[in-house]
């Protein structure tokens, strides 16, 4: 069980500052979503805390300590993350890929014994990935490579896990599996979860709490109730009055309407479509 | 998170498909060792004189410690086999491993099938110097192993130190700058030998018999000095073989999952390069095999670095040892350049395997 901390934590790509005084902590067993428009650094700040790119200002803690201090082998023990954009060798098979989520476990010396076996396969039970084990990369679809890339971070046994839009590539029903698989984990095993999503209804179902990010600053962070709110997306996202509550559990739901920004021409407009 | 945990009956839940898969890989290396056995053996026996291959099996046995054999053969056939062909048939065994593992190793580092010790412009480097030490005006003969591979190999060292400082950015070294400054480097070190060659005069023949690769001028002084290279470099890049398997993903993944990507990177450059200029200087330059070897062996086994690393070190062994028999026996006694059998018997097999296989992927 450990907890993730970030404190007024500042990155820059050369002079240009993308994240800026960004302070929020991920208690065990707590899924947070980062969401805010393109471009507003959710996966600058996954990037941070995963230790690939490097802080200006600020700390990142993870079970108290600074994952800049945390040899690489010990955090990857601690924290595995699910890239947006996963680049996959494709002539590897995708138990081969899979497999490679317990390098961390593994000394210099050390070969995949049995148990490490037995992992790499539950966590391709776990993902519904089994049947693609003897496939290669190559041969299979977007969806397929993002299982495989997440039933990697299970076999990486982390206590954190750190995922960038995982259901981008995603159908309904596999959205629906793979967030369900990623939500219970984070409560039976305390998991710190944070999960950037551009889908807001995606966030508002699965996160306990949110975080919106617009230019590289919080611009709100709560309950799902408190940040999905017309006047947020009007402010972040300049589209107006298009939130809900959901039919069934009554949590913020978002929906679309054509000519509703700043594009539209009147002519576009639909009239009287409210729900 | 404890995946055991979870459902503690998964440890007896068996992985059911892949065993067979990897065991298939382990018996490779073993046949492969079998196979380079007999080859080397074979390549001994071959010749100008002919020696009967018992014959040279029991001389090469009785050089072994704890084996008891009675000569009964000539002396001048121990010394055929034990100074002249032995030692060229091991040392081009050791130059077809170090150029194999190279290329592998480097592939695999910079992420493109491409890649082998030309790109980076290291056996250009390796070549200048030792155009540059045949040019010299005293006889290099005399001093120890020689001034050529001497000068090679700090050819080989400048090349790669002068790759690495122009593609750095910052802390990192991105693959695309080290492949643009390596083949510039390469293109540039090129010409400048091509000049040296065409106003060489009379020393013309000797440097582009050189360059084109041979075995002639094997002696056990030069296995000595190779030796030692080629086990501390194969020995390191053998023990980076998993972290080479993750950093098959992207360099960001690769550290996730815990590698000191720049580190690792450092390490087995310095390997693959010190191997490569080890094998340069003493034989030329041998294209092919540091493509051909990584690439055919991917075809066949797949490219889990683990066993492509070991299999391209016996494959390429296997390989020069017969280009190096050829070579010295088609048009005997005059020897053909090893780099022409090398491209002659490599290019068609590849393209071979290419059809046979007809992967979209294999990379």
């Amino acid at each position: 069980m450990i907890k993730l901390e970030l404190q007024s934590v500042g990155i820059a790509y050369g002079r240009n500052v993308v994240v800026k005084d960004l302070t929020f902590q991920v208690m065990p067993g707590e899924m947070v979503g980062l969401i805010g428009p393109n471009g507003s650094g959710k996966s600058t700040i996954i990037k941070a805390i995963s230790r690939v790119i490097s802080l200006y200002s600020g700390k990142i803690l993870l079970d108290g300590k600074d994952v800049f201090k945390i040899p690489r082998g010990d955090l990857a023990r601690l924290l595995g993350v699910v890239p947006q954009m996963s680049i996959l060798p494709s002539a590897f098979t995708a138990f081969e890929v899979v497999l490679m989520g317990r390098n961390p476990h593994l000394g210099l010396l050390q070969y995949e014994g049995a148990r490490d076996m037995s992992i790499t396969w539950r966590a391709m039970e776990m993902t519904a990935t089994q049947s693609l084990a003897e496939r290669r990369i190559g041969e299979l679809s977007g969806g397929e490579i993002q299982r495989i890339v997440i039933a990697r971070v299970l076999a990486q046994e982390p206590k954190s896990i750190l995922l960038d839009e995982p259901t981008a590539n995603l159908d309904i029903r596999h959205q629906v599996e793979i967030l369900d698989l990623i939500k219970s984990l984070c409560l039976e095993n305390n998991l710190a979860v944070v999960v950037a999503l551009h889908d807001l209804n995606i966030a508002s179902q699965y996160c306990d709490r949110l975080i919106l990010i617009n230019n590289g600053r919080v611009h709100a962070q709560g309950t799902p109730r408190e940040v999905i709110n017309s006047r947020n997306i009007k402010e972040v996202y300049g589209a107006e009055g298009c939130v809900y509550a959901h039919p069934v559990n009554g949590l913020p739901a978002v929906l679309l309407k054509a000519g509703s920004s700043q594009h539209a021409k009147p002519r576009d407009t639909i009239e009287g479509g409210a729900v | 998170m404890t995946l055991h945990q979870l459902k503690p009956s998964l440890m007896e839940q068996s992985v059911p498909i892949h065993f067979p898969h990897w065991r298939r890989r382990a018996y490779a290396i073993f046949g492969l060792l079998i196979a380079f056995g007999g080859v080397a053996a074979f390549a001994t026996t071959v010749g100008s004189v002919q020696i009967p291959f018992l014959t040279t099996c029991r001389v090469l046995l009785s050089q072994l410690p704890l084996v008891d054999i009675t000569p009964t053969w000539l002396s001048t056939t121990e010394t055929i086999i034990l100074e002249i062909r032995l030692p060229r048939v091991i040392l081009s065994g050791l130059v077809g491993a170090a150029l194999a593992i190279a290329g592998a190793t480097y592939q695999g580092l910079f992420r493109n099938p491409l890649a082998d010790p030309y790109l980076i412009g290291v056996a250009q480097g390796a070549a200048l110097g030792a155009v540059i030490g045949f040019l010299l005006p005293f006889d290099w003969r005399g001093m120890g192993f020689g001034i050529i591979p001497l000068l090679a190999f700090t050819g080989a060292l400048i090349s790669v130190a002068i790759v690495y400082s122009l593609a750095r950015v910052g802390k990192t070294l991105p693959v695309t700058t080290l492949i643009l400054a390596g083949v510039a480097l390469g293109a540039f070190w090129g010409s400048i030998v091509s000049y040296l060659i065409i106003t060489s005069g009379e020393k013309m023949h000797g440097i582009l018999f050189w360059l084109m690769g041979s075995f002639s001028l094997s002696e056990w002084s030069e296995v000595k000095v190779v030796l030692p290279y080629m086990v501390v470099g194969v020995a390191v890049i053998l023990l980076y073989s998993r972290s080479l398997n993750v950093m098959q993903l992207d360099e960001e993944q690769a550290q996730q999952l815990g590698i000191n990507v720049e580190k690792v990177k450092l390490i087995l450059l310095a390997a693959a390069t010190l191997i490569t200029a080890a094998a340069v200087s003493f034989v030329g330059t041998i294209g092919f095999v540091g493509i051909i070897i990584p690439h055919a062996v991917r075809l066949i086994w797949g490219p889990d670095y683990r066993f492509l690393l070991p299999l391209s070190v016996l494959s390429g062994a296997i390989l020069l040892i017969l280009a190096d028999l050829v070579a010295r026996t088609a048009l005997a006694p005059t020897e053909i350049p090893i780099g022409v059998i090398t491209a002659v018997c490599g290019a068609p097999f590849f393209l071979y395997l290419l059809r046979r296989k007809k992967r979209a992927v294999f990379f």
